[in-house]
């Protein structure tokens, strides 16, 4: 196992462990980005702890607020604050929610929560970050569910036709949303297709291989912007987590949790 | 308004490179200016206007100073939740412009009409709503709403708006602006109806009432506007509004008042609750909401009459 990899392992006990103890949902929803994250504060961006507010800095927004656990334990992992402050998740008077504010922890740049936001926010920081001439790039990560709304769409139109080629859009796409397979719901596939028709430059991936993830997320893109649909699985990492619709909201049990530690310990 | 909006747009931009110009595909030949002298800070949304605050907001968290653009319904109710979130949540400081503020858009149906706007923006936590009265005072608000540094909603009518008397004074974010000194009687309006307050008190005058005039420029936070009616002991205080009866600047004063041991009545006269199915220009539809000079000079002397 690389070190890599084994920063992914923490991250994702650290996801369990918070959701376990605070009883609050969206474990599996923070499992399945878990590579993404972690191949972007830990390999592609350019984000400095002990400078969270550098103007040059990569922005890294999780658009899809709900899966802010696997935020918070890279934020950690990765030095912007004490691993032993993820303790105080979703605890009365904590500045960490289940949904993540700026301002409230260094490192998070958006408030997010409600779906269909950072992709323009993105946008924005992008055209900053380019008028300002700082280098700085901007990675948003979306989920597939929330590619139902109709403000991602708005934002697709318009980043290519200004040829935005540091803003990237990851699509966690772990095929289930709140309530049923986002396959199905709405009429999301082909989704790479549509990203394409919408102009930007696709790259299609599985989003749990680490080296796969961080490819697609370096390799500069030619005067577009790049959605990386990253194949995901929800709950990816604990065999009864996965792709199971039920664990949207459920907390694992002390017991379930226990369990979960367990299978991950297993994987060489 | 508008041309008193682009105007100061652009001479601000050319003294603080941070302003920037958004709009959601408005504002055919009013921008051209401030596109020409400064392409790369206008950009034309297109008609998204959820994207175009969000986009905003971003610039906004990079240290810029943008404005986004649209007519009154569009630039606020249609992208409120971004408007929520994302300038007042992260307390971004991106200007909100609704143009055609009231019935401006006439003819072109309830589709266009900011008759709500101020109740939508008002509602919003940390947003500061201002309505200025004419394209002077549109001027100053324009320059001070790039001062507060915060989010702000900034109402405007559309052409040919006339200069009031008394917006040629100081103006301060919060300060009502007095259009007409008066006694015992105050014609409270926000926006460009002020000229129908003022035509108004200046009717009410021949028949012995002498309202002063103020514009209520801020209407969110209302300022020192409490304190001003206290101070001149006003019997009566007619809130005038080309906006609904809900949420807007009468409930807003109302509310502050109630609080009081002892305060004067407030009358407000408003558009009815209702989106029209009439079209017509915009003095017809205010002639049928009883927003014209002779409806409001009518309803404070009915008032009146019946003052102890």
């Amino acid at each position: 196992m690389t070190e890599f990899e084994r920063i992914a392992k923490r991250v994702r006990k650290q996801i369990l462990i918070m959701s376990s103890t605070a009883k609050a949902p969206h474990v599996a929803s923070a499992l399945s980005c878990v590579e993404i994250l972690v191949a972007l504060y830990f390999k592609v961006a350019n984000v400095w702890p002990e400078r969270p507010d550098a103007p040059e800095r990569d922005r890294i927004l999780l658009s899809k607020g709900h899966g802010c656990t696997a935020l918070y334990a890279c934020l950690a992992e990765r030095g912007f604050f004490p691993v032993s402050r993820l303790a105080a998740y979703a605890n009365d008077g904590s500045s960490m929610g289940l949904h993540p504010v700026r301002g409230a922890l260094p490192g998070v740049e958006a408030s997010t929560g409600s779906l269909g936001h950072g992709l323009g926010l993105g946008i924005g920081m992008a055209v900053a970050a380019r008028m300002d001439r700082t280098g700085a790039r901007v990675f948003t990560v979306l989920s597939d569910g929330e590619c139902n709304e109709g403000s991602v769409w708005e934002a697709a139109l318009w980043a290519p036709a200004h040829n935005l080629d540091n803003l990237v859009a990851v699509i966690d796409f772990n095929k289930l949303q709140a309530t049923g397979r986002s396959t199905e719901l709405t009429c999301l596939s082909p989704l790479p297709a549509k990203w394409e028709a919408f102009g930007w430059d696709v790259s299609e991936i599985d989003g749990h291989d680490l080296r796969a993830v961080t490819e697609a997320l370096e390799s500069p893109p030619d005067r577009k912007p790049r959605a990386v649909i990253a194949h995901t699985v929800k709950g990816k990492g604990v065999s009864f987590m996965e792709d199971e619709t039920e664990w949207h909201y459920s907390p694992p049990s002390p017991n379930e949790l226990e369990r979960a530690l367990a299978e991950l310990e297993e994987v060489p | 308004m508008r041309n008193a909006f682009f105007q100061t747009l652009t001479q601000i931009a050319g003294q603080d490179d941070r302003v920037m110009f958004l709009t959601g595909d408005l504002g055919f030949k009013l921008f051209d200016e401030f596109a020409t002298r400064y392409p790369d800070r206008f950009l034309n949304m297109g008609v998204s206007e959820a994207n175009m605050v969000s986009v905003a907001a971003g610039l906004a968290l990079s240290g810029k100073r943008p404005f986004t653009y649209s007519i009154a319904p569009f630039s606020t109710m249609r992208c409120l939740e971004q408007i929520r979130n994302d300038l007042c949540g992260m307390n971004a400081p991106v200007v909100v412009v609704g143009t055609g503020g009231g019935y401006a858009y006439g003819v072109n149906g309830s589709t266009h009409h900011g008759i709500d706007d101020i109740a939508a923006m008002r509602a919003v936590p940390g947003m500061t709503v201002v309505c200025p009265c004419d394209p002077r005072e549109t001027a100053q608000a324009t320059r001070a709403l790039i001062d507060l540094g915060a989010p702000a909603y900034l109402r405007l009518g559309r052409a040919g708006e006339a200069m009031l008397p008394g917006t040629e004074k100081a103006f301060s974010l919060g300060d009502p602006t007095v259009l007409r000194q008066g006694d015992f009687v105050a014609l409270l309006a926000s926006g460009q109806i002020a000229e129908e307050a003022l035509h108004a008190a200046e009717l009410l005058a021949r028949r012995g009432v002498s309202p002063a005039v103020l514009s209520v420029h801020t209407v969110k936070p209302l300022g020192s506007l409490v304190e001003h009616v206290r101070r001149r002991a006003f019997d009566v205080l007619f809130v005038v509004e080309e906006h609904g009866p809900c949420g807007g600047l009468s409930e807003a004063i109302a509310a502050k008042l109630a609080a009081l041991s002892s305060h004067p009545r407030v009358i407000p006269i408003t558009a009815p609750d209702r989106l029209v199915h009439d079209v017509g220009t915009q003095a017809f539809l205010r002639r049928a909401a009883g927003l014209d000079a002779q409806s409001i000079a009518r309803v404070v002397l009915n008032t009146m009459e019946d003052q102890p």
